[in-house]
């Protein structure tokens, strides 16, 4: 920002004042689409949508990490499980009604085990949804980056956590609902999650939430602490060298990431109406990666764009093609990451760059996506 | 930097827009109908001489390969029913969607299904996860799901109707034939789910009291194929019988190193649930021979309406493939749902299942029934020794179909599996 110290300072605000203007006119024309999609869309594909909203939130979390400061983790599947599971059992208490929840009833509990007991209040659901998350990564991040394993190792370990983590769900049925997961709620606040209204209400929730986490991102990405994340990322050592102490702040990205996982899994649950261990497992806390990749490494629209994008194409094509839809996905990301290596995103940055070569050129001085951060 | 940022926002919003666009055009028109279609009745499925159903089952994943066939024969049943007519006049079209294995999946085409495609029914599922991510769906639209698969019961939808065995028609007579017949030292082994839990659960109690001594219970994952530990702790406990409730990939490994170990069928008794036609294919005959399973229907069974059945799927899918009760039952949920439409002269959920109690057909199983309590069918048991050639030949049948008892009301050591309800 203070770039302009010197010489064509004029020309430099220009630029800097009317990509300014465009950027908020995109920001702001973005959030009009979102709060009209209401009007334009059915119920079902308002709920999609509010789905693909709440995977943004996870990729947003993951770019932090992963396109910021070049932690590569396999494992946010289960903090936004860990989130899913929180909210879940707030709504499964709910939804029972004093009761003992159908499946721990199978599965030979005759009283609530202590630790499904705080879930009674909404207020203890919502803060552990996030802050569990937020601590397990801590945890996670202490015993790791503080021993300076990174790299592959570290996204090693993260899947090894989603394997730990997916089998002890699967086979404490009587705890946590096992392969089913935990689905049959009722209803949030007393109002009916099945109502037209409540989801409508819900879409806007999850809106808004994505907003916040996009500027808080945007805030941190922005801010000193964000300038080390990117320092980490390209040159760990040289920042050690300097002073810094890069296990620290790899920790809170990653807790934060962690908890924004969290809180996309607790609003998942509220619009699909089931959490199960299959949602936590390898396989989705990959595509959650993909996501970030196909959109844009590093940037973090390119996060929120890969995520609607691709679950909006995986839908699609599953709907027109249920025999053969996989195949149509796999062409999809073998067609960005040979065409497309910096995501979707980059996509629009070339298309500009034709017309404004000169843009183009100080984009790739100050892209630092270059190096893969693996 | 700022010109990065301001590419990606642009990118976002052209992205919302295709997103908008894409879902928006086909849904305009439905969106105006949707309060009407929802509370009343489904005429829109039934308008223009057409009438869509949902086929929902895994196209994809690990389930796939079961699932395809049931998927299969539904289709068969529809083109069949199609060929003499249709329904009230109308032709039957399938809209069908891949549940992915996945059960949030299920749960999201399921409700596409319902709102989107405004279909009169939907035939699906394979997994009680599945279905029990469908379920609140079906609930909440008030949709209609026949679902075709065993299951471990406890449990009845009123927007469900269950065209494959409860408990009391699979497991319980399952178990009185072998302490009857084979020993009262049983090994329950398992996938670690909870339709083998479950089963296991009432099996435990049914031997107390039925004489039977319990040797041992194990739980592998799903998908696990390491079988040493649990065939040492077969060996040790010395049963007469091991119960098998595994499924999938693990039966393939239990069976293949249960045989390596040097025991046959000769030495040990086993009887799986999980292991029908399909599977003996999968897994050889040389490992399964001598062995039973317990189900309503064999691609053998020697009813009239079976020997077309077989014949005709055959004919449509291939000499190689065969037929297995999943997919006996999930042909049989088509014509029945069929039977309930022009019975009740609509497609209207309510008036369907209203139409539907008592409702009796000859399935290639024999006759079913639908017991309008429950929504489940009456289904003969039958039980079955695999044979050198992959087929079932049946030793034992229950005579009469059977009444579904999904919380086993009937038998009073089942009291407190039930109490819940």
């Amino acid at each position: 920002m203070r770039s302009s110290a010197k010489g064509g300072v004029g020309m430099q605000l220009r630029t800097w004042t009317s990509r300014r203007l465009w950027l908020l006119a995109v920001y702001a024309a973005s959030a009009a689409v979102l709060f009209c999609a209401p009007l334009m869309l059915s119920d079902f594909r308002l709920n999609l949508l509010a789905k693909f909203l709440a995977y943004a939130i996870v990729a947003l979390g993951l770019d932090l990490i992963w396109g910021y400061t070049g932690i590569l983790s396999l494992g946010h599947g289960v903090f936004f499980g860990l989130g899913g599971y929180a909210m879940a059992m707030y709504l499964k208490l709910a939804a029972s009604g004093g009761r003992l929840p159908d499946f721990m009833d199978w599965s030979g509990l005759t009283v609530l085990p202590w630790f499904w007991k705080p879930f009674e209040s909404i207020g203890f659901a919502i803060a552990a949804g996030i802050l569990l998350p937020a601590l397990l990564a801590l945890i996670l991040g202490y015993v790791t980056f503080r021993n300076r394993i990174r790299g592959v190792y570290f996204t090693i370990l993260t899947q090894a956590l989603v394997i730990i983590t997916t089998t002890l769900f699967v086979g404490q049925q009587a705890y946590t609902g096992g392969t089913n997961g935990v689905t049959g709620y009722s209803k949030l606040f007393g109002y009916s999650l099945a109502s037209p209204e409540t989801k409508r209400w819900l879409y806007f929730v999850t809106v808004g939430v994505l907003i916040g986490a996009f500027l808080l991102c945007r805030f941190l990405v922005k801010s000193r602490f964000g300038k080390v994340l990117r320092a980490i990322r390209d040159g760990e050592n040289r920042v050690r060298f300097i002073g810094y102490n890069p296990a620290i702040y790899q920790m809170v990205a990653f807790a934060i990431s962690a908890g924004l996982a969290g809180l996309a899994g607790m609003l998942f649950v509220l619009h699909v109406g089931i959490i199960s261990p299959s949602m936590m497992g390898i396989v989705p806390s990959i595509e959650m990666v993909l996501w970030v990749a196909i959109g844009g490494r590093g940037t973090l629209g390119g996060a929120v764009l890969g995520a609607v994008l691709l679950n909006s194409a995986k839908s699609t094509f599953s709907e027109s093609y249920p025999d053969m839809w996989t195949l149509f996905l796999g062409a999809l990301f073998v067609v960005v990451v040979v065409f497309l290596p910096k995501g979707a995103a980059g996509l629009i940055g070339q298309l500009r760059g034709i017309g404004r070569r000169k843009g183009r050129e100080s984009d790739e001085r100050t892209s630092g996506v270059r190096n893969p951060a693996v | 930097m700022k010109s990065r940022k301001a590419k990606s926002g642009a990118a976002v919003l052209i992205a919302l827009c295709l997103a908008l666009a894409g879902c928006g055009t086909d849904n305009n028109k439905a969106a105006s109908t949707d309060e009407a279609a929802q509370t009343t009745d489904s005429a829109s499925s039934s308008s223009g001489g057409e009438i869509k159903v949902g086929i929902l089952h895994s196209l994809s994943g690990t389930m796939a390969i079961s699932e395809v066939s049931v998927k299969d024969s539904e289709m068969m049943a529809i083109d069949e029913i199609n060929a003499k007519g249709g329904v009230l006049g109308k032709k039957i079209v399938p809209v069908v969607e891949d549940g992915a294995s996945d059960w949030p999946t299920f749960a999201e085409k399921a409700r596409k299904l319902i709102s989107e495609d405004k279909v009169a029914t939907v035939f699906g599922g394979w997994t009680s996860s599945s279905r029990k991510a469908m379920l609140p769906v079906f609930e909440e639209l008030k949709g209609l799901l026949w679902y075709p698969v065993q299951y471990e019961g406890l449990e009845q939808s009123p927007y469900i109707m269950y065209t494959g065995a409860t408990t009391n028609q699979q497991i319980v007579p399952a178990v009185s034939w072998l302490l009857q017949n084979k020993g009262k030292k049983f090994f329950l082994l398992g996938s670690d789910y909870v339709f083998p839990r479950t089963a296991n659960k009432i099996i435990k109690e049914q031997l107390k009291v039925e004489g039977g001594e319990l040797a041992g219970e194990e739980y592998t994952p799903l998908g696990h194929t390491d079988y040493a530990t649990v065939i040492a702790k077969i060996k040790e406990a010395k049963p007469d019988v091991v119960f098998n409730t595994l499924n999938g990939d693990s039966n393939v490994a239990f069976f293949k190193q249960l045989k390596d170990a040097g025991i046959t069928s000769k030495d040990l008794t086993t009887l799986s649930v999980s292991v029908a036609e399909e599977e003996i294919r999968g897994i050889g005959t040389d490992v399964l021979a001598g062995t039973y399973a317990a189900w309503n229907y064999y691609q053998t069974t020697d009813t009239p309406a079976n020997k077309t059945f077989v014949e005709n799927y055959k004919k449509k899918y291939g000499e190689d493939r065969v037929t297995a009760d999943p997919i006996e039952a999930g042909y049989d949920a088509v014509y029945l749902w069929a039977a309930a439409v022009e019975k009740a002269g609509s497609t209207d959920v309510e008036k369907v299942k209203n139409a539907a109690k008592g409702l009796e057909w000859d399935a290639p199983e024999g006759k079913v029934k639908i017991d309008g309590d429950t929504q489940h069918l009456y289904k003969t048991v039958r039980i079955g020794e695999v044979q050198t050639d992959g087929q079932f030949k049946e030793v034992w049948n229950s005579g009469d179909p059977v009444k579904p008892d999904p919380f086993l009301k009937g038998y009073t050591w089942a009291a407190s599996l039930s109490e819940g309800k």
